[in-house]
């Protein structure tokens, strides 16, 4: 299955990566080609079988609902590119 | 006591457990030597940091547990840990340039448990970034060398965990294992590697690739040494709900019983077109000493869905780490580009410099096959064959109590050979990743060689049932000494 450039485009963008021209054109190649490979599932009978999404189901845990020893702002923002106040900072989203 | 240039690095983790509480020579003098030991194998870039100071802190730590008697097999036993696993206040990469600078804070549960044997952590092993890839090459801090062969890669994505227990730098290592990434490198430098089932081993702290595939497993020289660190970091934690409540046995147990009564089933198609003759040859060889000793061999086991393991693999994988990796945002640590317009430039932008070429193939086909009109045709149906699959492995495991396949199609290719086509990279992981689909435990143990470079011969088995494995591993070196073949000091 051949993917256009513009499917490239717009999957990065669903992502969010930035590409340069060069990346989307070997990108737009390598995805078809592994695409190709995917195609021999559409040849196995799935009718009546249902998804695993893990192997062994597990019925969900629960645990007591207690507070527990919250991790410190300030270190929880020690690692933050951009802070402010005790906040993690970022651009304005609206204009 | 004798001086840490005296101590046989060659040993495994149970030969110095028993000469550390002989007192032979300390944790301590053990952790400076294995120090100067993987310092002088700086070449293989098997580590991306040495935890000098933790691990000389641990070390007095086990010394003083020996000294009270309080020793369990793992006090001071020098340990690599894969960079994929947090650990607190010390650098922890995924091997990508993304997480640059990110120390975390909190230590994931497997190296709290390590913490807990007494373990001594050396440092943080190299790996393919974000555990994505076969041959270590997809790492920011550049390829893992196979100890065997400089010119060749070590597998991967563990390659580092790999590489330093075969160049006898450690004796113990951890890794992670999505599709083969413990089991591909074990075969491929020459070591033992478990994947445990899922379930068994916290995944707690792990950076997330494929959260319904990845599981934390031990490399090690032996069987013994694999089923101490096993047995030292399975069990249910509260911190990760996929964890199984099954009891975690001592698995060295059963050893003593070595291959009588063993149903080994072996799928011929696994021996088909795309296997190396000399790796053939090696596993055959294998088969005639399971068969020797007392083992039986059965060789009508068909898996005829396990063929599309490879597209399923490939489809889900990177659909789970098109959503784990999503987290890389460049707001809340590691690298961010700061320079743009907009959150949303500066967040691509971050993502598009940050991430490598395969990272970013991996969440650009996972991001196509959750997308609106493809996800039934791709995600959906990849699950609803695993399920097949799945089915195919209980099936199989019914009247055997294990299947017996080669680990990978050849041995360890040269460093640069396979970075141009990616499919042909994920073909190396052809006999791991149906197991990883199916969720049973498997390990790969060495048994050969080919061209002088070694071989793993995989086993598969139900699921908790690590047991099985290690004695069967243990039955199999008790019968040949492939395991204590080690590559020249000079590589």
């Amino acid at each position: 299955m051949a993917l256009s450039t513009d499917e490239v485009r717009h999957i990065a963008r669903l992502a969010r990566i930035a590409l340069s021209d060069e990346e989307v054109e070997r990108m737009r190649d390598q995805l078809s080609s592994i695409l190709d490979h995917f195609e021999v599932l559409s040849d196995i009978d799935t009718d009546d079988v249902p998804p695993t999404a893990q192997s062994f189901e597990l019925t969900n845990v629960e645990r007591a609902d207690e507070a527990g020893e919250p991790i410190e702002r300030d270190l929880a923002l020690d690692g933050a590119p951009r802070r402010e106040d005790g906040y993690f900072r970022v651009r304005a989203v609206l204009d | 006591m004798t001086t840490d240039a005296s101590i046989d690095l060659d040993r495994t983790a149970h030969e110095h457990a028993t000469a550390l509480r002989a007192g032979d020579y300390s944790a301590r003098q053990l952790a400076e030597a294995t120090l100067a030991r993987v310092r002088a194998q700086e070449h293989l870039n098997a580590y991306i940091t040495l935890t000098e100071e933790l691990a000389l802190a641990q070390a007095d730590a086990a010394d003083a547990r020996i000294q009270a008697g309080d020793a369990g097999p793992l006090t001071g036993i020098p340990v690599g840990v894969k960079d994929l696993l947090s650990t607190k206040g010390i650098p922890t990469s995924a091997g990508s340039r993304m997480l640059e600078g990110y120390r975390p804070v909190f230590d994931c549960t497997v190296v709290e448990r390590l913490q807990q044997a007494g373990a001594v952590v050396i440092g943080k092993t190299n790996l393919d970034e974000f555990a994505m890839g076969s041959s270590n090459e997809h790492s920011a801090f550049g390829p893992v060398r196979n100890p065997w062969d400089t010119s060749k890669v070590p597998g991967g994505s563990s390659g580092g965990s790999a590489a330093t227990v075969a160049a006898r730098g450690v004796p113990l290592s951890l890794g992670t294992d999505t599709g083969g990434s413990i089991r591909q490198p074990a075969a491929l430098c020459g070591v033992v590697g478990v994947k445990p089932t899922y379930g068994r081993v916290s995944r707690y702290g792990v950076v997330a690739f494929a959260s319904s595939l990845e599981q934390v497993g031990p490399f090690a020289r032996d069987a013994e040494d694999g089923a101490d660190l096993l047995t030292a970091i399975a069990g249910v934690d509260p911190l990760d709900s996929t964890t199984a409540p099954e009891p975690v046995p001592d698995y060295t147990e059963g050893f003593e019983r070595g291959f009588e009564g063993l149903r080994v089933g072996v799928p011929e198609q696994f021996f088909a077109e795309g296997l190396d003759d000399g790796v053939r040859e090696a596993v055959e060889a294998a088969i005639g000493v399971f068969e020797a000793g007392g083992a039986t061999i059965d060789r009508s086991v068909e898996l005829p869905a396990t063929p599309a393991a490879l597209p399923v693999y490939y489809l889900i994988a990177p659909s789970e780490a098109s959503a784990n990796l999503a987290r890389y945002d460049g707001v809340k640590y590691g690298f961010s580009f700061t320079d743009g317009e907009s959150v949303d430039e500066e967040m691509s932008e971050t993502r598009g410099r940050g991430f490598g070429d395969e990272v970013k193939r991996r969440i650009m086909i996972g991001t196509y096959a959750l997308s609106a009109g493809y996800y039934d045709a791709y995600y959906l149906k990849a699950q609803k064959v695993r399920t097949l699959i799945r089915r195919e492995f209980e099936a199989a495991l019914t009247d055997h109590d294990l299947l017996l396949t080669p680990t990978a199609p050849s041995v360890a290719f040269g460093l640069g050979e396979k970075m141009d086509d990616p499919y042909a990279m994920y073909l190396n992981d052809l006999y791991t990743l149906p197991v990883n689909i199916a969720g049973n435990p498997a390990i790969s143990t060495p048994c050969g060689f080919d061209q002088g470079l070694p071989v793993g011969l995989h086993l598969v088995a139900r699921p908790f049932d690590e047991a099985t494995l290690l004695r069967a591993t243990h039955a199999y070196q008790a019968e040949t000494d492939w395991h204590r073949q080690a590559p020249a000091p000079s590589n």
